[in-house]
């Protein structure tokens, strides 16, 4: 057993980062989130592995600063929370479309526009069906303990890299925000420059090595049927991706008439709900989606073959409950239910929601 | 004194006729060709061979690096 | 004297002036006359001659010169609109002995990218800028930049740029002088013989500080844009000496 702490979520994902063995974070405050920079800046991992931590003058900077990075097969990280994200979507879709491995979190708080501090899951659409242009996908993580922060930090890495691709773990402000208890894992060395070039030197612009030609990274393609192909490319990855890199986890749905679908925060209250529903007689189970893209929906399918309604418990106003009914495709009844706005349901009123929108509607 | 004869040579297919090494020539060497190459462009040449000095003049302002330039001393 | 044949002197031992081997063999995209080619060639050549090609890497904007990769055979990316500089931290950061240098028009530089450009000078991130100026938009179309002269005609200024309505032409390179970050700051042409020369002088000197390890250094190129001008490429560069310069007026500004 690795080493135990008592830490926010926020602190938890920013020692992560260092023991990862990660080259730079860019970041820029923004609350609930800013506790990352912070952590990061008072530990001084220059020292503890010669991390680079640097404020950026913007989301937009940060952002093309790990796009920067990332071309050069350094691991690179930012963290941002729903506003600052809106503000990167440019940069995302340029990284997207010039397949650079990065990671981004995003501790979501409740929107639109400036919206509040408080935590939230509204940015789901954003997140899986895509907040900038162009048809891509980016894998979602979405933890939902304090362990779980520290934990998707590998995860996201080794996803990143397996598939040159932009990895969010999307976190909200009540995890980031929380304390919890957590185990750390062992320092990772930061690769060296001669280990990069050995591993990434087909696209990484590590400065041209003798004997190769000159090694480009770019979103542009202006020839349409080259951009075509391009697009057929990254869809097949995008399809290797959904079929073998979702991961979800489940509460007593083996006997289950009833599912509640449920991510981070919102699937810690569902818990709570599947217990206060057991003790009442009723059979309720929870699927927890860990990837939200690549969604679980053949698991879901599944579920739905042998169920008699799902309820899609959310901190946004429905969201990935589109994803749900995506998966059901009409053969039972999918509702949805959340607070939102930064507002948290409780246990009861989701067992209450089960209760009269999905069993007694 | 030794004299200085020069000469280049043009990339006729790469060449875009802008004219910018024509008027910087200080010996009246380069016009562009009356015919065109490939892409259309009246490519330069020299009109005037025997008044290159090889000065590097037209290499160093053509916008597509199309001229090379060479040069050698003459006995007098 | 007379006797001497175009083929004696066409000998490799005569050769005084060759295209760098850093020119990769696709054909530059520029207009002809473009500036364009010129500040390419001499940024390669400047790499050449320090030996930095494998230890060199560029960033390329979106502009004319969106393309730049294509042409120069050193590692290269390109940036989202203006924020070439925020990429070129973001490499120089985990790559710090190696060179790094963006490539960036006026529109780039200086509208769409204004703050990329200004914090990283101000933050002094060891690297260098090569901006381009030639007061216009030429990859659309010659809309105005920020950098288009006061009365100068453009497609979105078509009764010349009026300063009341859209404000004067920003001088960045004076700006960015200002700030303690930047170590090496110049303009310089390309449009004669010995400005080409003092331009590359400028941007060998540039990329040296980042040897020294002394800031950011940043190197105007004024330009032209015969095309979005509408002139012939030997009257656009006789424009830019009577217009432009007295504006952006050549030489040092800063060094550190």
């Amino acid at each position: 057993m690795g080493e135990l702490r008592l830490m926010k979520g926020n602190e938890a994902i920013a020692e992560a980062f260092i023991r990862e063995g990660v080259d730079a974070y860019y970041g820029y405050p923004i609350t609930p989130q800013s506790e990352v920079m912070e952590y990061l800046t008072a530990e001084r991992p220059e020292k503890r592995t010669g991390m680079v931590v640097l404020q950026a003058e913007s989301e937009l900077a940060a952002i093309n600063m790990v796009y920067g990075a990332a071309c050069t097969g350094k691991k690179v990280v930012t963290s941002s929370s729903s506003p600052g994200i809106s503000l990167m979507q440019e940069g995302i879709s340029y990284i997207a479309g010039s397949e650079v491995p990065c990671v981004l979190l995003n501790v979501v708080r409740g929107g639109p526009g400036l919206g509040d501090i408080q935590p939230a899951q509204s940015d789901y659409f954003q997140s899986v069906k895509g907040g900038g242009h162009g048809d891509y996908r980016q894998i979602v993580l979405a933890p939902s303990s304090v362990q779980d922060m520290y934990d998707h930090v590998s995860l996201a890495f080794e996803l990143a890299f397996k598939y040159r691709i932009l990895v969010l773990i999307q976190s909200d402000g009540l995890i980031g925000q929380m304390m919890e208890k957590v185990e750390i894992g062992e320092q990772k060395p930061r690769l060296t420059n001669e280990e990069i070039k050995a591993k990434y030197d087909t696209w990484a612009l590590t400065g041209r090595t003798p004997g190769r030609e000159h090694n480009i990274v770019t979103s542009l393609e202006l020839d349409q049927a080259k951009q075509e192909q391009f697009n057929i490319h990254l869809q097949n990855k995008y399809k290797e991706i959904a079929e073998n890199e979702v991961l979800y986890e489940e509460m007593e749905v083996e006997d289950a008439d009833y599912i509640l679908v449920a991510y981070g925060s919102s699937s810690r209250i569902c818990r709570k709900a599947v217990n206060l529903a057991r003790e009442k007689g009723l059979k309720v189970g929870l699927l927890r989606p860990i990837t939200l893209w690549p969604f679980p929906e053949k698991r879901i399918a599944e579920l739905a073959k042998r169920v008699k309604g799902m309820l899609s418990v959310e901190m946004s106003a429905g969201q990935m409950v589109e994803d749900v009914r995506l998966a059901v495709n009409g053969k039972i009844k999918v509702e949805h239910f959340g607070r939102y706005g930064g507002m948290i349901h409780t246990p009861e009123e989701v067992l209450e929601a089960l209760e009269t929108k999905i069993i007694g509607g | 004194m030794a004299k200085v004869r020069g000469a280049i040579v043009v990339d006729v297919e790469r060449c875009k006729g802008c004219d910018l090494c024509v008027h910087v020539c200080p010996t009246d060497v380069i016009r562009l060709a009356k015919e065109v190459n490939g892409k259309g462009y009246h490519f330069a040449y020299m009109e005037n061979p025997e008044a290159c000095t090889g000065c590097v003049n037209c290499a160093t302002v053509c916008p597509d690096t199309v001229i090379t330039v060479y040069r050698m001393k003459i006995p007098a | 004297m007379a006797d001497i044949k175009i083929e004696d002197i066409i000998k490799s031992e005569n050769l005084v002036f060759k295209k760098t081997k850093l020119f990769t063999d696709k054909p530059l995209s520029y207009c002809p006359g473009c500036g364009h080619g010129v500040a390419h060639r001499l940024i390669l050549e400047v790499i050449e001659e320090m030996g930095i090609e494998s230890e060199t890497i560029g960033v390329a904007p979106v502009g004319c010169s969106v393309l730049a990769y294509e042409f120069m055979n050193i590692d290269m990316a390109q940036a989202p609109h203006g924020r070439a500089p925020a990429m070129a931290t973001g490499i120089k950061r985990v790559y710090p002995e190696k060179y790094v240098f963006t490539y960036q028009g006026d529109g780039d530089l200086a509208a769409i990218g204004t703050s990329e450009t200004i914090h990283a000078c101000n933050r002094g991130d060891n690297m260098t800028i090569i901006f381009i100026n030639n007061g216009i938009y030429g990859m659309t179309g010659g809309q105005m930049a920020p950098t288009t002269l006061e009365g100068m005609v453009s497609s979105t200024t078509p009764f010349g740029r009026d300063v009341e309505l859209m404000g004067h032409p920003i001088k960045m390179t004076e700006l960015v002088a200002q700030l303690p970050g930047t170590c090496y700051v110049a303009r310089h042409a390309v449009h004669t013989p010995s400005a080409v020369r003092k331009a590359k002088k400028a941007i060998r000197k540039a990329f040296e500080k980042q040897k020294e390890k002394k800031g950011l250094s940043f190197v105007e190129i004024v330009s032209n844009c015969n095309s979005g001008w509408k002139m012939t490429p030997v009257d656009a560069n006789k424009w830019m000496e009577e217009h432009m310069f007295p504006y952006y007026p050549l030489g040092e500004i800063k060094e550190i």
